[in-house]
């Protein structure tokens, strides 16, 4: 049995002795090396480039900028939701950072000499930063005019509106919104933000391409997405896929900044132009411009009757998706779509707005905009139960979304482990014994505890489609041919473990081939914790017909039905009749008539799918799976300070089934410490468009020293019937919570309620001296020596 | 204008030329294809870059190649030997101490001089060493134990010795 064991990870000796293959680590013979020259205006139009003395450096092969690109018959722009984004900068600039020209030199240094070298001419236009103001009719107009990629299916009912900065409007329309609120005996407004956040894996975002003898373009890249890349610079390019080829070995990281194409369109033009191997590495200030996490604003209006039952709840969401739409509208719409959050709500309506503006671009980040909208609608639950007097947790369980209850989009939910994560909130943080104990805190002590939880729910990407092909060879091994990309999460070795179980070999004899176009099938993306599911799914399946094949041929030879064959110990026999047995390796030297041959599974997995209405987001079928996520925590703020620390971090997912408890384990330890960073100090900040400390020495993320002090991972296994082995997926799933439950701490111990991430020092200060005025000015001169006595 | 130097590497004595602003760390991955060590932040501030010199750990991204010249230098791919892994990549690998790996070389060479310098770390201060070594995928947790199962497993070698 492969399944269900912590088995180590398949690559475990290489990362100990620094001895993977990563893209960074490649070169070939004649490669040339890339630096790029980036726009230093948020919004203008290019009047000139003079790149005559760049080129004149020794060792400098080429300038490459818009111009040369328009000589070149080539499509110029990309995109997974709309082709906005252009290899290069053609006419016009849209961020601090949009690449302008490529130095193509004989080496890093010389390429990075030549950058200075290039004079650019901007004429300046008016730019928008703020979310807000760029919905506005009057605000300056980024892109004039949109394109539809129309790549994905759950893409392609997106109409994007030209001539404003909206460029996706989702629309969700569940029972009677004005009705809900007359019904309501309470309605509480609230508006919460959340910064842009960066998600620097350690590998930074890195191409090779070149022409080989055939010329065909061969690339290879850090990216999530091979399939995508492949079909998006066949598109550039105007050749057929077959002849680009992408592959990817491990990546230094993901989190979703290697997602869809990145630098890989621009690097495969330079290679064609130079007609030699092109290596572009960006540098990690690089990394922090290219991609960025949504920030949004959310504005939330809930209507609650007096016996705790939410019945209506208004949603609307600004998606500050930066110059270029990449995945925004994505997110907008399938994470839109959960914004009510994960409770049984008669009435809802949600309107979430993907919005261009001037700042870095923005996309999937870990969460894909999850963790933003958990945040909101968790700190209002427990702003309204605090309001109402009562206890949020069971204000919680008293109508969350369980099996058989109607999600806002109009589907019925299955497998949804949230009663149980309520569950165990309650046990892991004591709560009905911590609720009902009086709280004294020590005035002499400024470090005052506090504890709080939230949960929330995700819908897995679909549709989507995952294909495999698995082989078996003659002599009892298999590989896995999958484009599912490994980037840390540990693909390759449950993968394995799902066709090793099937085909009943010990978990060593089986090997995932990594992603490579010219062999691995189509799939989606490396994303959306949608792997296990969906390429898990096609692996089992393609596994299976490996063995219906193997079936086919041992019943004949033993004159049984296929029924009564098991597959077991590398090998088959009839159940009941111990002596009929065959090794596999022998079924395969009895179906060749020699110990040679290989045996080819193959399957392709497709969900269903049933596009959501247009006017307002109802469909049964949107969502093929659900992810249920929680988090409970205890804090210690410091009331000098306005530092917190947490003391117990508690994080919840429900998985389905767990393939390899550890590597789920991992996962969700490893989604909500990345959380942690984006609750307490992540935070990309620009003046006028720049990002101002877009490098690791300014933007900080959690180190050793901003662990909890204790830390517990809790799988949750509600099985889902159509996952393999009951398996749905986990890469985010304890992302969800982590602010809202910090906030919601906070609130807990010192009662003020911040509504803006992340919760820094400075604002946790501001936030007690704020609370300290109200108060003061409420109780005016009576208690002005104890309000003192508490600073 | 290029130097030569003489130093050893992973306990070979070699040569190279080095240009006055080249970096250990170009040196380590251009010219002796060492690739174990890797540039993240270029800021000396990740760790992901950490070489052993003279037995100090040093950020190879930072670090000038021109100054090693009689220098003993250490990198991951010196740490396994014929017997097998080193006690600390025993101790990652047993713990699983990593998810991507990029991190991983800097950090088993950063363990090794906190477990030389102090064989029993406590929590406390395997945090304190440790801080300047970033694993975004945050798999802090195992190399922590990690960090703990190699003292062990030294403090074994050396009874044995």
């Amino acid at each position: 049995m492969a399944l269900g064991k912590s088995i180590r990870r398949v690559e475990a000796k290489a990362k100990v002795t620094g001895k993977v293959d990563y893209v960074m680590n490649m070169t070939m013979p004649e490669m040339l090396h890339v630096k790029l020259l980036r726009s230093t205006i948020p919004h203008g139009k290019i009047k000139n480039i003079d790149k005559r003395a760049a080129e004149e450096i020794e060792g400098v092969i080429k300038v490459v900028t818009g111009e040369d690109l328009q000589k070149l018959d080539i499509n110029y722009y990309y995109g997974p939701a709309f082709r906005d984004q252009p290899v290069i900068a053609i006419d016009k600039v849209r961020y601090v950072g949009d690449p302008v020209a490529a130095v193509i030199a004989e080496s890093v240094e010389i390429a990075a000499k030549a950058v200075n070298y290039i004079e650019v001419e901007y004429e300046e236009f008016e730019p928008v930063f703020q979310v807000l103001d760029a919905m506005k009719e009057d605000a300056p107009i980024v892109h004039d005019t949109i394109r539809p990629a129309g790549s994905f299916a759950d893409l392609k009912s997106l109409l994007p509106k030209s001539g404003s900065n909206i460029c996706l409007h989702y629309k969700l329309r569940h029972g009677d919104i004005e009705k809900g609120f007359e019904e309501a005996d309470h309605i509480f407004e609230d508006t919460f933000t959340t910064p842009a956040a960066v998600h620097l894996p350690m590998e930074q975002h890195v191409a090779l391409a070149y022409l080989d003898a055939e010329e065909r373009m061969n690339i290879w890249t850090a990216n999530q997405s091979p399939s995508f890349v492949r079909s998006e610079v066949s598109h550039v390019l105007k050749l057929p896929e077959s002849k680009v080829r992408v592959r990817v070995p491990y990546l230094g990281g993901g989190f979703g900044t290697k997602l869809y194409v990145k630098i890989e369109a621009l690097t495969a033009v330079l290679a064609l132009i130079v007609k030699k191997p092109v290596k572009l590495a960006l540098t990690m200030d690089e990394v922090f411009i290219t991609l960025t996490k949504h920030a949004t604003v959310f504005t939330l209006k809930t209507g609650v009757t007096n016996d705790g039952k939410i019945v209506a709840r208004k949603c609307t969401v600004a998606w500050d998706t930066g110059a270029y739409a990449d995945i925004g509208p994505r997110i907008t719409q399938k994470s839109g779509f959960t914004a009510a959050g994960p409770y049984d709500i008669p009435h809802v309506q949600i309107d979430s707005y993907c919005v261009y503006t001037n700042n870095a671009p923005a996309g999937a980040f870990r969460g894909f905009g999850i963790p933003q909208l958990v945040w909101a609608y968790e700190s209002q639950m427990d702003i309204i139960a605090d309001k109402m007097g009562w206890d949020p947790l069971e204000f919680r369980k008293s109508q969350v979304l369980i099996e058989g209850k109607e999600h806002a989009t109009g589907q019925i939910m299955n497998s949804i482990g949230f009663g149980e994560i309520l569950e165990k909130i309650d046990d892991r943080l004591d709560w009905k014994t911590y609720r009902s104990t009086a709280k004294q805190p020590d005035q002499q002590n400024p470090r005052i505890r506090g504890r709080g939880m939230a949960i929330g729910l995700k819908a897995v990407l679909t549709p989507s489609i995952s294909g495999a092909v698995v082989t078996l060879f003659a002599d009892g091994s298999a590989s896995v041919y999958s484009s599912t990309v490994d980037m840390g999460q540990g693909s390759d070795t449950i993968l394995g473990q799902i066709a090793a179980e099937v085909l009943g070999l010990p978990s060593d004899k089986v090997r995932v081939v990594h992603p490579d176009t010219d062999v691995t099938p189509y799939d989606t993306i490396t994303a959306a914790s949608r792997s296990t599911f969906y390429m898990g799914n096609a692996i089992q399946k393609a596994a299976e017909d490996v063995k219906r094949q193997l079936f086919e041929f041992v019943s004949e030879y033993y004159e049984v039905s296929s029924e009564e064959l098991e597959l077991k110990d590398e090998a088959i026999f009839v159940r009941n009749e111990p002596d009929k047995k065959l090794a596999i390796t022998e079924v395969i030297k009895k179906i060749f008539k020699m110990p040679a041959g290989s045996i080819i599974g193959r399957y392709v997995f497709e969900s269903h799918y049933q596009s959501p209405d247009p006017e307002t987001g109802q469909s049964d079928d949107v969502a093929i799976f659900w992810f249920a996520g929680g988090t409970a925590v205890e804090i210690e703020v410091d009331r000098e300070t306005g530092k917190i620390d947490i003391l117990n971090m508690v994080s919840l997912g429900d998985v389905g089934k767990a393939i390899n408890p550890f590597q789920v384990h991992q996962q969700l330890y490893g989604a909500a410490i990345m959380q942690i960073g984006q609750a307490l100090f992540e935070e990309c900040k620009y003046d006028h468009g720049q990002m101002i400390n877009a490098s690791m020495a300014d933007y900080k993320v959690p180190t050793f020293k901003d662990l909890p002090a204790r830390s517990e991972t809790i799988i949750v296994e509600d099985p889902h019937p159509e996952g393999p082995f009951g398996a749905k997926g986990v890469g985010e799933t304890a992302s969800f919570g982590v602010q809202p439950a910090i906030a919601n701490a906070l609130h807990d111990a010192l009662g003020v309620r911040i509504k803006d991430m992340p919760l820094t020092p400075e604002r946790v200060l501001a936030a007690i001296k704020e609370a300290e005025e109200s108060s003061n000015s409420r109780q005016k001169v009576s208690v002005t020596n104890e309000a003192k006595g508490e600073r | 204008m290029k130097r030569q130097i003489q130093f050893t590497l992973n306990g070979k004595p070699v040569t190279a030329d080095v240009a006055p602003h080249e970096t250990l760390l170009d040196l380590l991955r251009d010219t002796f294809q060492l690739t174990g060590a890797k540039e993240t932040c270029g800021l000396g501030l990740c760790g992901v870059c950490t070489v052993l010199v003279s037995g100090k750990p040093v950020s190879g991204c930072l670090h000038f190649a021109s100054s090693i010249d009689g220098e003993e230098i250490v990198t991951i791919e010196g740490l396994e030997t014929e017997e097998g892994l080193h006690p600390i990549q025993e101790a990652f690998y047993e713990q699983k101490a990593f998810q991507c790996g990029y991190c991983t070389p800097g950090m088993i060479l950063m363990a090794k001089k906190l477990l030389e310098e102090n064989p029993n770390p406590t929590e406390d201060e395997i945090k304190d060493y440790m801080v300047g070594n970033i694993c975004r995928c945050a798999s802090y947790a195992q190399i922590f134990a990690a960090i703990q199962e190699a003292a062990s497993l030294l403090k074994q070698e050396k009874v044995k010795l």
